[in-house]
């Protein structure tokens, strides 16, 4: 039986969270951590903390953030941005993340993979890619996706489903897949992009990027055949609770967990 | 006066992933849980956790190294004949087995019989989700748990579910064995330290256990 996850993320610089929060009744909005045990709350199947820390003297913080999510938070959580090295990846596992994502430093030296994967298991790694609808071909449409990285800034021209079936054999568990194309329209994800790597990689694939309604969730299933849907701001601005995602997905008859 | 009862229980550190989890989760349990190597500290322990995460022929190269596999035999040996609680996680549960596809040159422990195998191809692999169980018989371990029950799990490979001593089963191209209960023995494919509310209690079930006289 596959079980579709729900997987709020969590935008985090120099330790406090970043975009609007809207829940009700937290002491501390910014704190990541009291967020994370409400997501826990509510039925989240997993938790993405994403660091997006531009000054180095912010970074300390995030082993911290680490550490105290561990003592509070028991279902899976993913930490990801600004990790470089295999020793940036222990500190944070050894202090409690259960995986970590890489992007931008994979793509750089993709053995950084493999050195994760066997120190920690290909469970504790996630490749992040940041794809972009190639658009050179406009008369027939976008022919593939490319990678982009630096945060979406520097196009690398690799090809989305080579990179994705490169990852998987350097070790990659899970591919965290986001569409730079739908990033912050909410207009839904990109299922031709979701589906296309879903079906290329035998290892999930979480689809990101453009959740703007809970039928979007759906579609991200069942359309583009992602394992798991990341969404933020539709949690975060109060919106829609987990709990209301997933009853949505039960009605539109993707098996959840309750 | 009386303390709070918080049994001691030591979670084998044999150098492979991360244990804080494992450890913080048998704490919100109810535990005083060590991760430790040091024999004199396991032998007074009331219960014994093998964790494992990531390849079973690493995991199990990493225990011998460590020195811990004759110790991990012997407190699941004796859990078996209705000793301290022992509890395997993971590849914790898989080490038991004799052995396993993924690392075909690699002796298991033996301490249950039979042998691990992929998942099916139909399937993604890992099985990285939370799912249901099917609770085949009743045991200790889910006694404090209501139906139904979801927990997460992340593996390539998994014992039979037709194996002896399997409790519980979840389905996912096919039945999976999804945990075992012998004796005082427990093993659980799934992770219960990462399975919110209910893998706490799980946990409390396994400690409560361990306090038990």
């Amino acid at each position: 039986m596959r079980v579709a996850r729900v997987i709020p993320c969590l935008d985090v610089d120099a330790g406090r969270v970043v975009k609007g929060v809207n829940f009700i009744g937290l002491r501390d909005a910014g704190d990541p951590v009291e967020l994370a045990a409400r997501y826990d709350a509510e039925g989240a199947d997993e938790l993405v903390l994403l660091d997006i820390t531009a000054s180095s003297d912010g970074r300390g913080t995030v082993v911290d953030m680490v550490r105290r999510t561990a003592e509070q938070v028991f279902i899976p959580f993913t930490i990801g941005g600004g990790i470089r090295t295999v020793d940036d990846a222990r500190r944070l596992l050894r202090a409690g993340a259960d995986k970590v994502s890489v992007n931008t430093a994979a793509v750089d030296r993709p053995e950084l993979i493999a050195e994760i994967a066997a120190e920690f298991g290909n469970q504790c790694v996630v490749v992040a890619i940041d794809a972009r609808a190639r658009r050179e071909n406009s008369g027939t449409g976008a022919e593939g996706w490319e990678v982009f990285i630096h945060g979406g800034r520097t196009p690398t021209g690799l090809d989305v489903i080579d990179w994705a079936r490169r990852a998987e054999s350097l070790g990659a568990g899970e591919i965290l897949l986001t569409s730079m194309d739908r990033d912050g329209t909410r207009d839904g994800f990109d299922t031709e992009l979701t589906a296309a790597v879903s079906e290329t990689v035998g290892v999930p694939v979480i689809a990101s990027g453009g959740v703007g309604t809970l039928q979007h969730l759906v579609e991200g299933i069942t359309i583009g055949r992602a394992d798991a849907v990341l969404a933020a701001s539709i949690f975060h601005f109060g919106e829609h609770t987990v709990h209301e995602a997933k009853a949505h997905l039960t009605a539109a008859g993707v098996v959840v967990r309750p | 006066m009386t303390e709070p009862h918080r049994p001691l229980v030591a979670v084998l550190d044999y150098g492979i992933g991360n244990l804080r989890s494992a450890q913080k989760a048998f704490e919100q349990a109810g535990a005083d849980a060590r991760l430790t190597a040091d024999p004199a500290l396991i032998a007074d322990a009331r219960a014994v956790v093998l964790p494992g995460v990531g390849a079973f022929g690493a995991c199990m190269d990493a225990l011998r190294a460590a020195a811990l596999d004759e110790v991990a035999v012997d407190a699941a040996r004796a859990a078996a004949d209705g000793g301290r609680p022992f509890l395997g996680i993971c590849v914790g549960m898989q080490m038991l087995y004799e052995g396993s596809a993924e690392s075909p040159d690699h002796d298991g422990l033996g301490v249950l019989d039979g042998r691990l195998s992929l998942l099916p191809a139909t399937e993604k692999r890992p099985q990285m989700q939370w799912n249901r169980l099917e609770i085949s018989r009743p045991s200790q371990l889910f006694s404090t748990v209501d139906d139904p029950v979801w927990v997460y799990f992340v593996h390539s490979y998994a014992a039979s579910a037709e194996g002896d001593h399997v409790v519980a089963t979840c389905e996912y191209g096919g039945p999976v064995a999804a945990a075992v209960e012998h004796g005082q023995l427990w093993a659980t494919q799934f992770h219960p330290e990462k399975s919110g509310g209910t893998g706490l209690q799980l946990l409390q079930a396994f400690v409560a256990a361990a306090g038990a006289p």
